[in-house]
């Protein structure tokens, strides 16, 4: 075959673009705004990159932290630091003594000139020079001064020791708007921990120390030689490069998992791409048997056709690269409470260069479905046109680009979750949803079909017979608009359902508050403090705190010696384990292997339950030889059984549980777990209880709901912002659908008009079939979401399932609307055409 | 010369479990120059065993020799090449591109040949046709007469050894087909082309020098005028 002369097909697809240029424009339109989401996000992800690492120092604040639960001693390079500053932290309650008001914080006692990079930022912004002057002075991060309308030079109680705010702390290095919603922080000096009496036996205290050294240093290499010391003494040291690390580490994640979602609103884009040019192929059919008949090969025709699909495809790709470019500047403020660094916005040529590539990959890609049916065009359909349309599926080529297609998917979502299992998941799931929305949608059709009455009046008819018109595009529609319902109505559901859940919590006799770090000698007090009120003690729950010495045998030295697959996890002989003793069990457990065995039952031998995920997680067996460390006296046990734990109630829940009759001497603290009539018995109760006694937390389940809703309310807002890309290429393909079968309608409300129906009708005809459409795309999207919901709520998150049927309906009207809407303003313009200009032709 | 030779030409068609035998065992030769006619009543085949014969369909058995070249052994793009070389085309339907204008309609056939002038011919054979002034206007600007004169300016531009025309004059009114019938003979004289016709307008088919009648599939009498 003779080599295809690509100056004269470039020439005849220019020709052939002059008549089509704005449908092309259509086709490529809904991939627009898949690029441009996809753009903005690896733009941000790349400038996120880039700012972490700019900015790691102050996301550190310092060179290097050491930090463990006991007090950091005086270490060898103390003498090599130019700075060193300490910082204790641990939860506690505050209160607003004007107020009575009080919560639950996270107070840091800090003692020199920290953070060494970056500053604390208060307003005033004198109020750290204020603080760090002298004198009983805090800083008090801004949602928690929101929250009790507390202002500058008000009292703030921590312990037994109240403090003058000298400023309202903008934001804590390192850390994001979300944890500042879960625990503000409190700064107070180091100076004055000791005389709140806060830290006590059981209080769980994190001690941090920050050096600088001079700059230039390896801090790495200067660590090397006491890494193991500090290993040893369950000491945590990071450095500037650890942190960039990890903190690189999950916002590329991060940025991964929207890149994810960008990637679905694309495919969307390209579900559209392939049904317009479908329709485009349609048209052209008789025009290809004429090039065929004039002794064009079928390659060359391809070809025509393919270049114009490129040119529009790579329009579409730069206009969603340029659009993306734009869109990132909007998207520190989207994501600001989940950033722990400032992020600044520019132009990430990398990302615009992937943006367009990708765009012109898959217009070509999903193009080239509909487009392979040009190859089997007859000549001979010049003589008789109706064999024009061949159909596709004879071509053999259309498995590769079956197969193109699902490898690109696949790569793609690999390139994202760099795992294989991730990739086939996400590949599977899309196929799966795709497929299933299809499903749904044929199902609806044929239902429609099947049962609605032919007596039906006839514009209802005729509306519905509209539905089924070849160029309608319904199907596609359908997949596309309700893949961005279902995906925008899950997370609404679940949302919902979650905090629906979390309010559920708050009835009957179900407990809502929470005392916690009771000391043994406070417990009467405070259980007749609440006797008295006549609440009822629901729980009171002993704790003691203990480490691991050895499983079988293997301490931690031993364990450090095996190998990957037979070592137990270092993590296990570093945490501190908090322990409970009792018999039975309580309503948030059940057993799932093996018996509570209590103490002197087999010989003097004692048998503790663990919690069965936990315990699995950790390769641990019934039976396995575990000897605790309980403050300096090692204690044998065996693992007698494991627990199913449910941690979805207000209730204490444990690891590892002791019987009765070992432990009872140890040194411990005690959790109070109680039920109040309403919120301003909460309140109330909780300011007594932390008057009299400081050191005690207090959570009542209304903080708690409310904890919860701030954050979801941020996830959320981010993830619909997300999704909005999905509903968006949407309606693009909605608008792209309407425009392109105009010229049908046009033809078809003409010959209607001809035959004596009023415009009346006509347009009651139109907007029915609107109507028929919206509905069949939203429902089936929001079907698609109930049961996505319902999956997720019985088997991830173990809830019952609450439909919420108020806000699909507001879903579902809300899309139908819009599509009426649309459909509308395209089909002003068909009514009013005059019949002549389309009985000539024109298109 | 023989430019066209046909020998036990058959088509069938299969229509689920029944077979159509659409021609039958048909023979002909065609001479270099000749103008002919093939006429038969609607379905008897004639669309079949002219598309057959320009190459665009496969027969069933049989062989067609066009300009010496065995078209049952060629590919469908050896075939495309064919046609670009050595046949035109007029059609009922006129088939003009309709992204293109009428001088880029007739230019494409040049084009396909790589003439460096085409532009320049496509033009001329506009202005023998009578559309010089219409050369920028697109297919839908155009009466059905214009557009079969475009159609017709097309057909002659890479100068076939023959043309087919598959009722020609069928979409038009009898003034307007007189007058393109006319410009068909008048350029065919011209060019020397051979002209192979279809039609069932018998008066049109007396125009030309010899007529083959087909029925059922059947030649019926292939007779000279
Ligand atoms: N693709 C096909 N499949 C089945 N039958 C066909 C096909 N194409 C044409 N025919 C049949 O072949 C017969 C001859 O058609 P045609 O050559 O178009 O006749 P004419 O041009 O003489 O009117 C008709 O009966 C027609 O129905
Ligand atoms: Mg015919």
């Amino acid at each position: 075959m003779q080599m295809p002369d690509f100056g004269w097909i470039v020439k005849m697809a220019f020709r052939d673009f002059r008549k089509n240029i704005s449908r092309l424009l259509l086709f490529v339109s809904s991939i627009v705004v898949g690029i441009a989401a996809l753009v903005a996000i690896s733009s941000f992800g790349e400038n996120l990159t880039q700012d972490i690492d700019n900015q790691a120092k102050e996301l550190l604040g310092a060179d290097l932290v050491l930090e463990n639960s006991k007090p950091i001693g005086d270490q060898p390079i103390d003498s090599i630091a130019t700075q060193t500053a300490s910082e204790v932290n641990f939860a506690s309650m505050v209160a607003f003594p004007q107020t009575g008001a009080s919560r639950l914080t996270q107070v840091r006692a800090l003692e020199g000139a920290f953070p060494f990079y970056g500053f604390l930022e208060t307003i005033p912004a004198e109020g750290d020079a204020d603080f760090r002057s002298g004198g009983k002075k805090a800083l008090v991060e801004k949602t928690l001064m929101a929250q009790f309308n507390a202002e500058v030079g008000d009292l703030i109680k921590i312990g037994e020791v109240e403090f003058e705010i000298a400023g309202e702390l903008q934001k804590v290095p390192g850390q994001t708007g979300i944890t500042a919603t879960v625990a503000p922080a409190v700064y107070i000096p180091l100076e004055y921990l000791e005389e709140t009496g806060l830290v006590q036996y059981g209080s769980r205290v994190e001690y941090n120390r920050y050096f600088q050294f001079t700059e230039g240093t390896d801090v790495e290499a200067l660590i090397e030689p006491y890494n193991e010391q500090w290993e040893i003494d369950r000491v945590d040291a990071d450095t500037v490069e650890d942190r960039k690390r990890s903190t690189g580490r999950s916002f590329g994640n991060l940025s991964n998992f929207l890149s994810l979602v960008a990637f679905i609103a694309l495919l969307l884009g390209c579900v559209g791409v392939a049904s317009a040019v479908n329709v485009f192929v349609k048209e052209k059919l008789a025009s290809v048997a004429v090039l065929r008949c004039l002794g064009v090969s079928s390659r060359d025709v391809l070809y025509i056709y393919l270049f114009e699909i490129k040119i529009m495809g790579l329009v579409g790709a730069i206009l969603g690269a340029f659009l993306g470019t734009l869109l990132q500047f909007v998207l520190p403020a989207v994501f600001a409470d989940f950033l722990p660094v400032e992020v600044t916005v520019g132009v990430s040529w990398l990302s615009v260069g992937f943006g367009i590539i990708t765009g012109l990959f898959v217009s070509v890609l999903f193009a080239m479905l509909p487009l392979l049916k040009v190859r089997n065009v007859s000549p001979m359909a010049t003589l008789r046109p109706e064999t024009a349309d061949s159909g596709l599926l004879k071509d053999p080529l259309r498995w590769l680009v079956i197969i193109g297609i699902l490898l690109f998917i696949w790569g793609f979502s690999f390139y994202l979750l760099k795992s294989v299992q991730l990739a086939f998941g996400f590949s599977g799931f899309v196929v799966f949803a795709f497929g299933i929305l299809w499903a749904v949608g044929q199902l609806i059709m044929w239902a429609v079909r099947k049962f609605l009455p032919i007596s039906l009046r006839y514009t209802l008819r005729q509306a519905l017979a509209n539905l089924y018109r070849p160029n309608n595009q319904t199907i596609s529609l359908i997949a596309t608009i309700g893949l961005g319902t279902a995906m925008i109505s899950t997370l609404f559901f679940l949302q919902n359902q979650l905090l629906e859940e979390a309010k559920f919590a708050d009835k009957e006799d179900q407990p809502n508050m929470l005392m916690f770090d009771i000391q043994t000698p406070q417990l009467e007090n405070v259980k007749s403090k609440l006797t008295d009120r006549g609440l009822r003690i629901l729980q009171d729950v002993p704790i003691v705190t203990m480490q691991l010495n050895e499983i079988n045998g293997i301490d931690k030295q031993e364990n450090e010696e095996l190998s990957e697959e037979e070592d137990y996890s270092r993590w296990l002989y570093n945490r501190e384990f908090r322990v409970t003793y009792r018999d039975t069990l309580i309503s948030s457990e059940t057993l799932a292997q093996g018996e509570l065995i209590p103490t002197g039952t087999r010989g003097d031998s004692i048998f503790v339950s663990f919690a069965k995920d936990f315990a699995e997680g950790n390769n641990l067996k019934i039976g396995d030889e575990i000897e605790f460390n309980v403050q300096g006296r090692p204690i044998k046990t065996y693992i007698g059984s494991f627990r199913d734990v449910k941690f979805n109630q207000v209730s204490t829940n444990f690891l590892v549980l002791f019987p009765t009759g070992v432990l009872e001497q140890a040194p411990k603290f005690h959790v109070i777990i109680t039920k109040t009539k309403n919120d301003r018995e909460s309140a109330d109760v909780q300011a007594e209880i932390v008057r009299e006694f400081p050191n005690i937390s207090v959570i009542n389940l209304g903080a708690i709901v409310e904890t919860l809703e701030d954050i979801l309310n941020k996830i959320s807002f981010v993830i619909q912002f997300m999704a909005f890309f999905s509903i968006a290429t949407g309606i693009l393909v909605l608008i792209s659908s309407l425009i392109i079968s105009k010229y049908q309608r046009m033809r078809e409300s003409i010959l209607l008009r001809t035959l004596g129906a009023s415009s009346s009708t006509v347009r009651k005809i139109n907007t029915m079939e609107y109507f028929f459409l919206g509905s069949l795309a939203s429902l089936s999207g929001i079907i698609l979401s109930f049961v996505a919901t319902w999956l997720l709520s019985s088997f991830v998150f173990e809830m019952s399932f609450r439909p919420a049927w108020g806000a699909g309906l507001v879903l579902y009207l809300a899309i139908t609307g819009l599509t009426i809407i649309l459909g509308w303003l395209n089909g002003r313009r068909i009514i009013n055409q005059p019949p002549m200009e389309i009985l000539r032709g024109n298109g | 010369m023989t430019i066209l030779s046909i020998k036990n030409l058959s088509k069938t068609y299969q229509s689920g479990s029944r077979k159509l035998t659409v021609l039958d065992q048909v023979n002909f030769d065609i001479n270099s120059g000749e103008t002919i006619a093939i006429v038969g009543p609607s379905g008897s085949g004639k669309t079949t065993l002219l598309g057959l014969c320009a190459g665009l369909d496969s027969s069933s058995t049989g062989s067609v020799v066009l300009n010496g070249k065995a078209l049952e052994s060629l590919s469908e793009d050896q075939r495309a090449a064919v046609r670009s070389q050595d046949v035109g085309f007029i059609f009922q339907n006129f088939q003009l591109l309709p992204t293109l204008t009428a001088l880029e309609n007739v230019m494409v056939p040049l084009e396909l040949k790589k003439r460096k002038d085409a532009r320049a011919k496509a033009m001329e054979l506009l202005e023998k046709v009578g559309l010089k002034d219409r050369a920028t206007h697109y297919p839908t600007q155009l009466s059905g007469g214009e557009q079969q004169r475009v159609s017709i300016a097309r057909a002659f531009a890479n100068e076939p050894k023959i043309l087919f025309a598959d009722e020609p004059t069928g979409n038009l009114d009898t003034e307007t087909g007189e007058m393109i019938e006319k410009l068909i003979f008048d350029l065919n004289t011209e060019k020397g082309t051979t002209l192979v016709l279809v039609t069932h307008d018998l008066e049109l088919a007396g125009k030309t020098q010899r007529i083959i009648h087909i029925k059922g599939g059947k030649i019926q009498e292939d007779a000279n005028a």
